[in-house]
């Protein structure tokens, strides 16, 4: 059979199974809560996400035998083409499917893979990643949280912040101090239960009055040995791994805002601004519009083609300019949607404002983290001059 | 990149060698340098032809070799690397395109195999001024009982001055800024009639502009149909826009490398000066316009080979991604090599001129980003 045969008779298969398995209830319904956060879904939404996590699709190119879905890049996309067409989003996401499992896969033992890879494609274990802290930002390997050999387990103690998530979620993997005399060598890769005795998270409040980011402390934390992913002080080559897929991720991810929900640029402009002999009233507007559109059109074409040559070649550092790419993707597109809606653009809460513009200035306040989190543009553009243009000095 | 075929890896391993070797931006210069009428040197064209790429979308049967867009493509982008300066852009892959798009078998055979054996060329002619406007056209046709007599001008027309014959755009009915009442003739250059002024451009590339009075054309001249040639205008426009935005492409990642080379080589405070974080920053935001252009470079021609509906839009995007990057990419060229750059010694300055001139031919960004967004219904 030809790779095209192929192609059409597993959309056939997925369009079959996504007839029987997705409840069209939830058609075009984003999951509720922060998806892949720890939500606890209930009703159509648990059945949604028991069907998808035991078909392993909810990880589809993942390996079948720790659970995965088993599947090509281009049955992945098919699968992705054929979601989309009928509006059924994944419930089971965030940093195990996007970050965490992907790094598994690469630097995981086989016991390991079997321990966490599952419980990550059911979407029954919710993950945090603790990196940030703060003496740690874009020079990420000053981090000082340390955690004391005591033999047959570590001794946990210090602070990580802007922690996606930690509040919901059931464990955290993260970069965490084991030497303080060797910055880079002094690193280990740990994974930790979020119930143990001695974590406490707060959330941090931000400009869009949303807390999605935390602060999270650790007094006298207890890890097992076993939690060691790789060996003790070499966990910062494991910890830049995860962040090359983290941006592969996040490049991956397509246009549109983290938490969703802004409307369509088309349709904010025909409904605030108006039309005038078939075109935007607002000329400068219009132009504006274009070269946003196609900023994102060129975007998700590349994502393709990245995405295909990723697929042979594992993550390459020239996605370091998809994670900048994204970020000003979003930015730009909420600037235009909140300068359209004019002086209904900035309305804070109540009834003088419909739900879309609230949840509109709220997302354009969030989307000036893009371009800050994981990896700042700055930190991303040294990267590419470094890695990818052979520049010296990064 | 996109995967290539074993094909297409061929020949762009053949252009890449012959361009490098036989055909540097060194020649360019000597040709410009000669003052050139015609803005091609011939030595250079016979070599291109007798390679063959002059026959890449014409059928065997016609002389020619019958790949595909995508093909012509990667050819195409190696040439805009070294600035080749010749009719293979314009009358293999712009008439020939008109030819194989609404062409009569008849007018095929008589043109086809002289432009697949670099013999003939044949370009369009559809601008009439400054700026690229295709339903603008107000060439006059007038019908007699045995055919048509054209009375106007077109300008900028690339290697008017050479051309064996024109594919011109004509109005037949209605009025300037109509979609409907265009015509396309293809109209022999010696026609009595025709008279053309060959014009000296900063790029140094051929474009003449050509004056029709009283020209007859036969019933035979017309490709596709009288008076309702618009759709079939612009899909052989659409060709032209992703065939010079590969070109384009080529262009500017070649001036994209040499300024890369500069950044790691040239110092100032005792250090190369791509290790500040200024110029490093603007070089990786160049790198990823690279990467999108080349992206929707190749997504416009792979849509022609399949005859997409998204053929407008891509193609509309590509040749707005990829001028906008030649456009950046030539000015930072300059920039980026200070004073050096401003001379003529030195190779920028072609990178510039070009620039500008394939930026505006078929469109330029501002054209192509009005056309992307009619197509939302804003």
């Amino acid at each position: 059979m030809s790779s095209e045969n192929r192609q059409d008779s597993f959309r056939e298969e997925a369009r079959r199974w996504l007839t029987e398995n997705f409840p069209a209830t939830l058609a075009h319904q984003r999951p509720p809560g922060i998806a892949g956060f720890g939500a606890k879904f209930r009703g159509d939404w648990k059945v949604w996400q028991s069907n998808l996590g035991e078909k392993g699709w909810s990880a589809p190119t993942w390996p079948a035998e720790f659970g995965g879905g088993g599947l090509t890049p281009q049955e992945a996309r098919v699968l992705a083409e054929e979601m989309a067409a009928i509006g059924a989003i994944s419930p089971i996401g965030g940093f195990g499917i996007m970050m965490w499992g992907p790094t598994l896969l690469d630097v995981g033992t086989e016991e390991q893979k079997q321990r966490y890879l599952p419980p990550i494609i059911r979407g029954d274990i919710h993950w945090c990643q603790g990196y940030s802290e703060p003496g740690a930002g874009s020079d990420l390997a000053n981090l000082q949280s340390f955690a004391e050999d005591k033999g047959d387990h570590f001794i946990l103690n210090g602070s990580k912040v802007w922690t996606s998530g930690a509040l919901e979620a059931d464990w955290m993997y993260g970069v965490f101090r084991t030497d303080r005399n060797n910055k880079y060598e002094g690193i280990s890769f740990l994974t930790l239960d979020m119930k143990s005795p001695g974590v406490e998270v707060k959330p941090i409040t931000l400009i869009s009055g949303q807390s999605p980011f935390n602060e999270v402390f650790f007094n006298d934390v207890v890890i097992p040995k076993e939690d060691l992913i790789g060996e003790k002080n070499q966990g910062w080559n494991i910890g830049k791994r995860l962040l090359l897929h983290e941006r592969q991720g996040i490049a991956g991810s397509g246009g549109g805002s983290v938490i969703g929900g802004s409307y369509d640029l088309e349709k904010v402009a025909r409904d605030y601004i108006g039309l005038e002999d078939g075109k935007l009233a607002d000329g400068a507007m219009r132009e504006r519009i274009a070269m946003q559109k196609m900023f994102a059109h060129a975007y998700a074409l590349t994502r393709h083609r990245f995405g295909d040559e990723a697929a042979v070649h594992g993550p390459s550092p020239a996605v370091g300019i998809m994670k900048v790419a994204w970020a000003r993707d979003n930015q730009n597109r909420e600037e235009l949607l909140i300068e359209m809606l004019g002086n209904r653009g900035l309305g804070w809460e109540g009834a003088g404002f419909s739900d879309k513009e609230l949840l509109t200035v709220r997302t354009w306040l969030r989307s000036k983290a893009n371009s800050i989190e994981g990896g700042t543009t700055e930190i991303n553009l040294n990267l590419v001059a470094k890695r990818v243009l052979g520049l010296k000095g990064y | 990149m996109a995967v290539l075929t074993e094909e297409q890896s061929m020949l762009k391993d053949q252009a890449q060698a012959w361009s490098r070797d036989e055909s540097p931006v060194a020649k360019f210069r000597q040709m410009r340098d000669s003052g050139v009428a015609m803005g091609f040197d011939d030595a250079t064209w016979s070599d291109i032809a007798a390679m063959g790429w002059t026959g890449i979308l014409i059928p065997e049967e016609l002389g020619g070799s019958g790949m595909d867009h995508a093909t012509f493509g990667v050819v195409l982008e190696e040439m805009g690397r070294q600035l080749v300066a010749s009719p293979l852009f314009a009358s293999s892959l712009v008439g020939a395109s008109a030819l194989l798009l609404g062409g009569t078998d008849a007018q095929r055979q008589r043109w086809l195999p002289g432009v697949a054996a670099g013999d003939a060329i044949v370009t369009l002619a559809v601008d009439e001024g400054p700026h690229h406007r295709p339903e603008g056209i107000a060439l006059q046709v007038e019908r007699s009982i045995d055919g048509f007599t054209l009375t106007g001008s077109k300008t900028f027309v690339l290697e008017g001055g050479s051309a064996d014959a024109f594919v011109v755009a004509a109005r037949t009915s209605g009025e300037p800024g109509d979609k409907a009442g265009i015509t396309l003739f293809l109209i022999p250059s010696d026609a009595d009639g025709i008279s053309v002024t060959s014009l000296k451009m900063a790029d140094s590339r051929g474009y003449a502009d050509l004056t029709f009075s009283n020209v007859k054309a036969g019933t035979d001249t017309v490709l596709g149909e009288v008076d309702n040639a618009f759709d079939l205008l612009d899909a052989l426009l659409d060709r032209a826009r992703a065939g010079l935005a590969a070109e384009m492409l080529g262009t500017a990642c070649e001036a994209f490398d040499r300024t890369l080379v500069y950044l790691k080589t040239r110092e100032q405070f005792g250090q190369v000066i791509g290790s500040f974080q200024s110029l490093g920053h603007r070089a990786a935001t160049l790198f990823m316009d690279m990467e999108f252009a080349r992206s929707c470079v190749e997504a416009a021609l792979r849509a022609i080979d399949d005859g997409s509906d998204e053929v407008p839009i891509l193609c509309s995007l590509a040749k707005c991604k990829a001028g906008e990057f030649l456009h950046d990419m030539s000015n930072d060229m300059i920039q980026m090599h200070g004073g050096i750059g401003m001379t003529d010694e030195f190779d920028a300055g072609f990178f510039l001129k070009r620039a500008r001139a394939a930026e505006a031919a078929f469109g330029g960004q501002s054209f192509h980003r009005r056309r992307y967004i009619s197509h939302f219904g804003i």
